[in-house]
């Protein structure tokens, strides 16, 4: 039941036709966008409600709900539309493929979107690493422009809609809406408390949404095609197509548009040649980027790939940055780095992410040695509790889950490798010696 | 108004306040580390945390706001559980140095850490070192021990204005510092010391001093500027160690100047600890007696009217009165307070008085700026001007003055001396318009720009631009004075000005006196003292005047005597004796009491109450301590002096060196250190150096 080329929204994936407005116009993108702009903004919205399209950024949140809370009537302030093309979750690289090779499908999707949350100005933020990426998102911007699509009265819809390309600098934080709001406006990258929400107090103090490339890029084929359509694909409350990107030990690594719900087995053994070695050399699969507790293989064998089944398995969909790891991998190794680059991405505002990554990173470490006491897994345990959920934004939770995930299915691998050290060494001396204390 | 339930217990709080606001007024108190009042709300240190009922993470209570209905939880396993991993995560790279740690006794985290702490650490890892920051000559830094509050980004932004401090590096790297390696520029830097919750930043003058048990606390006022600010004294034996704000939102809220809480090394040097009588142009040291004979033999050969009296800015009210009441004993009237020469009327309270009172500041709508620099003359006013100024609404702010001013709000500059304020009289000015326009226009004419020839057509200017802008109204008191000491305002109320027929300063140093009694008297050059005239100089500092004097009668500093002191608004304010006066130094009213006694014409007061009713009859304001009644303006009939007859001269601000304005704080080897990094000019080298 393998999504048909025929429902495939992003036609253009794999660059294998040029991304000009010329060729995206003969894919079907820019077709007769005034007609859906003149159905009104409460219709887009209904209509992205109906098709059950969750944010794709990773958190899931349902897209056309976010957009209700935009204010219906301006009071004076600007509204803006902020796109999220700071693609930083190691793992994935959906919004990239999306840009450099499908541009015109985002640029549509944002005027649409502009439209129906009453913004005429548009940013996109995207990260500082794609700088092809934002050539190409620069050029196409000024294809649009050129050609009517944007700017006064665009593609004559009598809406004003202008949009924006800002480079980030290098920093994971700045994919957190409040942070990328933050950095847009030329300060540090730094998550803002909420509330406010960004749809009351965003960009510079005016009502903002924040939303994912793959988000709004989705958005005209559902105004298109209809939302029953879309939300024909996948189960329940988990709608629609999804961009996948399978990598690591498997035979051809890809980035493929799916259908949501689809068993990850099928996923991996369709569209990327299976698992190297096999299907039972697999060891454990990050089902959703970086920062999603990782799923061994009994649970890989039949779990759906969708945000609620994840989240019963207790991981998540995140940005389906599908990371399969074999049988060959140190998996405490592999955590520990992903706890090595969330220490170092966190913005050092909270107490908790900025004093707890920098320890879990170093007990992890020892705990790849083995350098440690079988009871330092609890205390382990307890400091990523204890840093989850006390933070302003979700990268001290993210930071945290692989270790949780680790430890929720590995740990008799972890108590196999402090018995090792001990066997090998005695007893694991401290870090460092500690006579005052 | 919001309803909100907080560990069962029903409070009402204003819509718009915070969790933390209703866990307050419902009586439990919330740990923090990051949330100050006076500044804006960061939500970093996520110690507030509590539990809202179908939340499904903690929330941080000092950053989010009530809604009707809310239930809290603030002692729930959950609350706890956050509260210790924050704790936990603060200790495990904060050093173990409470031992040798300034801040030891008075430190948030280690208060806090009795609650919330472990009684162990279970980091094995190698704790942060930072490499410690410098931010001026008065704070020192130990930024190990930084727990990344921000209070102190945030003060020098919000309340200071100086954006200097900040935050480089990401998460664990994260650190505190200027960018570059230099002083900040700000006269309230000593702030950051009580703001910070730990002992990242402490005082460097006081660095290993003392521990705070071991201190005597004693509340007092400031009088090194004309503010008031509220203070308390920390004493050990005879040693005052430290100077803190206290909290008055009427006044200072908590703030407090550098110079104020700095300066108090002064109080130990250049003291004068006994009487000296000049012999043969040597001034020798000498007894009380002795002292008194010396001055009772030239006094009593003398007529009333040659003998002349100078309040200094620095004395307290009761000295004050106390002389005032000695020289009409001894038939004088030449009496003044006004060692600058400014032209005041003191005939009527509010044509001398910062009217609209420090904290109406914050209502007003629009600012004139005439002759003044409320940064350094009043660093916590102008804190105030900036808070005013940064609130939101519009607040357009004039200012004639000297050009290269950074009043660290922005103020449009209309000129350099009077001229611009003839411009702003009558004629279209536009700014004249934008005060016409404004609901509670406000002006402030600083005491420089009326202590200068044509000082008198300044003020009855300033005033009659205030009447034409609509700032003197029955409801509504635009009209303000700018003092720069503590004691300067007091004098006036006392009415230290010549009497019928006195001579005022001026002509008493014209010769026209062979006496001249100086009670803290170092505002003017005592060069211009003709050399004929007997000085007898009565102060607690050997600075400019003391050097001049033929005889010497030690007194006390502020910190030193009971006192009462009026600050500029006209708020009358006591301060307490905190340590004694050095050696044989007295109170300087007991001075002036014995003194009398000695020449026969005692004055009625034995003790200090008896002083007290005195001074309550010389002006019923001394009646009310502390409190102040807001005032309008009933009588647009302005002070005394041609507004037509204005000069051309530009304005010249009368502080230039905000470290070393006055005797007790050129005294001081921490404000001579300030003086020199800050750049401010050097005060003239006294004869004895």
């Amino acid at each position: 039941m393998a999504l048909s080329d025929k429902d495939r929204i992003f036609t253009n994936l794999y660059g294998l036709q040029p991304w000009s407005l010329h060729a995206a116009r003969r894919r079907g993108a820019w077709d007769n966008t005034a007609a859906l702009i003149a159905k009104g903004r409460d219709w887009i919205i209904e209509e992205v409600k109906n098709s059950g399209l969750r944010g794709r950024g990773g958190a899931g949140f349902p897209t056309g709900l976010k957009w209700s809370f935009m204010p219906k009537q301006s009071d004076g302030r600007p509204h803006y539309l902020v796109v999220n093309a700071d693609e930083s979750e190691p793992g994935t690289c959906k919004d990239r493929d999306i840009i450099r090779h499908d541009p015109h499908l985002l640029i549509e999707g944002c005027l649409l979107a502009g439209f129906a949350m009453g913004a005429n100005t548009g940013y996109i933020y995207i990260r500082g690493e794609y700088y092809n990426e934002s050539v190409v998102l620069e050029a196409a911007i000024r294809e649009a422009y050129e050609a009517g699509l944007l700017g006064r009265n665009a593609a004559r819809s009598g809406w004003d809609f202008d949009l924006h390309v800002h480079r980030g600098a290098g920093a994971y934080i700045c994919g957190e809406e409040t942070a990328l709001i933050e950095s847009l406006e030329g300060k540090k990258g730094m998550p803002r408390l909420k509330p406010p929400f960004p749809a009351a107090v965003g960009l510079y103090g005016c009502p903002t949404t924040v939303n994912n490339v793959e988000t709004i890029a989705v958005v005209p084929a559902i105004l298109r095609r209809g939302a029953a359509w879309f939300a024909s694909f996948g189960r329940p409350k988990n709608h629609g197509t999804k961009i996948f990107c399978i990598q690591g030990h498997v035979n051809r690594p890809c980035n493929v548009e799916e259908e949501m719900s689809i068993p990850l087995r099928e996923l991996i053994e369709r569209h990327a040649g299976g698992v190297r070695g096999g299907w039972d050399n697999l060891l454990a699969v990050i089902p959703g980027g970086s920062s999603t507790p990782l799923i061994p293989k009994h649970i890989c064998d039949d779990v759906l790939m969708d945000f609620d089944a994840l989240r019963d398995v207790k991981s998540g969909l995140g940005t389906a940055g599908v990371i399969v790891m074999d049988k060959s991998t140190d998996i405490i190794k592999a955590i520990a780095r992903l706890s090595k680059f969330y220490k170092h991405e966190s913005c050092g505002q909270c107490t908790p992410c900025r004093e707890g990554m920098g320890w879990v990173w170093r007990v992890m470490e020892r705990m790849v040695e083995g350098r440690a006491e079988i009871e330092e897994i609890d205390v382990l345990e307890e400091v990523t509790r204890r840093i989850e959920g006390h933070t302003i934004c979700a990268l001290a939770d993210g930071g945290v889950w692989p270790v949780q995930g680790l430890i929720r299915h590995f740990r008799p691998l972890m108590e196999e490798r402090i018995a090792a050290y001990r066997a090998r060494h005695g007893s694991p001396q401290p870090a460092l010696p500690m006579a005052a204390e | 108004m919001a309803k909100v339930t907080v560990d069962g217990i029903e409070v009402e709080v204003p819509n718009g306040a915070t969790v933390l606001q209703a866990c307050e007024a419902a009586g439990k108190e919330i740990p923090r580390f990051c949330y100050h009042e006076r500044l804006s709300i960061a939500g970093n240190c996520r110690m507030c945390l509590v539990e809202l009922e179908k939340a499904p993470k903690p929330i941080a209570s000092c950053a989010y706001p009530v809604a009707d209905g809310m239930v809290i939880r603030t002692d729930s396993p959950m609350v706890r559980n956050a509260r210790r991993g924050v704790m936990e995560f603060l200790l495990i790279n904060h050093p173990l140095d409470c031992p040798i740690c300034d801040q030891g006794g008075e430190c948030d985290l280690q208060d806090q850490a009795y609650g919330y702490g472990m009684d162990r650490s279970r980091y094995r890892e190698a704790k942060r070192a930072v490499k410690d920051k410098y931010v001026g000559p008065l704070i020192k830094t130990i930024m190990t021990r930084c727990i990344h509050c921000t209070r102190c980004i945030r003060f020098s932004q919000e309340v200071a204005g100086v954006p200097e401090l900040g935050a480089t590096g990401r998460g664990e790297a994260m650190e505190v510092g200027t960018y570059v390696e230099q002083a900040l520029r700000t006269e309230l830097s000593g702030n950051l010391i009580d703001i910070c919750p730990v002992g990242a930043l402490t005082s460097r003058p006081y660095a290993f001093a003392a521990r705070p048990w071991e201190l005597r606390k004693t509340d007092s006022v400031d009088v090194l500027d004309a503010v008031g600010c509220n203070i308390r004294v920390d004493s050990r034996g005879p040693e005052v160690l430290r100077i803190l704000p206290r909290t008055n939102d009427a006044v200072n809220e908590e703030w407090l100047g550098d110079r104020s809480r700095f300066a108090l090394d002064g109080l130990k040097r250049r003291r004068l600890d006994r009487p000296w009588v000049r012999r043969d142009g040597r001034l020798l040291p000498a007894t009380w007696p002795e002292a008194f004979a010396a001055i009772a033999r030239r006094l009593t050969a003398l007529p009333g009217h040659r003998i002349g009296a100078v309040a200094g800015d620095l004395a307290d009210a009761e000295s004050v009165v106390a002389l005032k009441d000695l020289m009409t004993a001894l038939g004088s009237a030449n009496l003044d307070c006004r060692q600058d020469g400014a032209a005041l009327d003191a005939s009527r309270r509010d044509f001398y008085l910062f009217n609209t009172t420090i904290a109406g500041i914050e209502e007003a709508d629009a600012l004139l700026i005439i002759g003044s620099n409320p940064r350094v003359e009043a660093p916590v006013l102008n804190a105030r001007i900036r808070k005013r100024a940064i609130a939101g609404r519009p607040f357009p702010v004039g200012y004639i003055g000297p050009h290269g001013v950074n009043l660290t709000y922005p103020a449009a500059h209309l000129g350099e001396g009077p001229a611009a304020l003839r411009a702003l009289l009558g004629a279209a000015h536009p700014f004249a318009e934008t005060l016409r326009k404004a609901d509670r226009p406000m002006l402030i004419l600083g005491r420089g720009a009326v202590a200068r020839a044509d000082g008198a057509a300044v003020l009855a200017a300033a005033w009659q631009l205030a009447t034409e802008t609509g700032m003197l109204r029955p409801d509504w008191h635009g009209f303000n004075l700018l003092h720069l000491f503590g004691g300067q305002v007091g004098a006036l109320d006392l009415g230290f000005v010549p009497g019928e027929g006195g001579k005022d300063l001026a002509a008493m140093l014209a010769g026209d006196v062979d006496a001249l009694w100086l009670l803290g008297a170092d505002g003017f050059d005592p060069a211009r003292i003709p050399p004929s005239t007997f000085v007898i100089y009565q102060g607690h500092h050997g600075d400019r005047a003391a050097s001049r004097a033929d005889v010497i009668l030690p007194g006390a500093a502020y910190t030193e005597k009971d006192g009462t002191y009026v600050n500029t608004e006209g708020r009358v304010q006591r301060g307490y004796l905190s340590v004694f006066p050095p050696g044989e130094a007295r109170e300087d009213w007991k001075i002036v009491r014995a003194f009398s006694e000695g020449i026969g014409k005692r004055l009625p007061y034995d003790d200090l109450d008896a002083l007290r009713a005195r001074l309550a009859g010389a002006n019923p304001v001394f009646g009310t301590i502390g409190t102040l009644e807001r005032r309008g303006c009933a009588d647009t009939r302005g002070p005394a002096g041609d507004p037509a007859a204005l000069g051309e001269s530009p304005f010249v601000l009368p502080i230039t060196n905000y470290y070393q304005a006055d005797a007790i704080s050129r005294a001081s080897d921490t404000m001579a250190e300030c003086a020199r990094i800050y750049g401010g000019a050097a005060p003239a080298k006294l004869a004895a150096e």
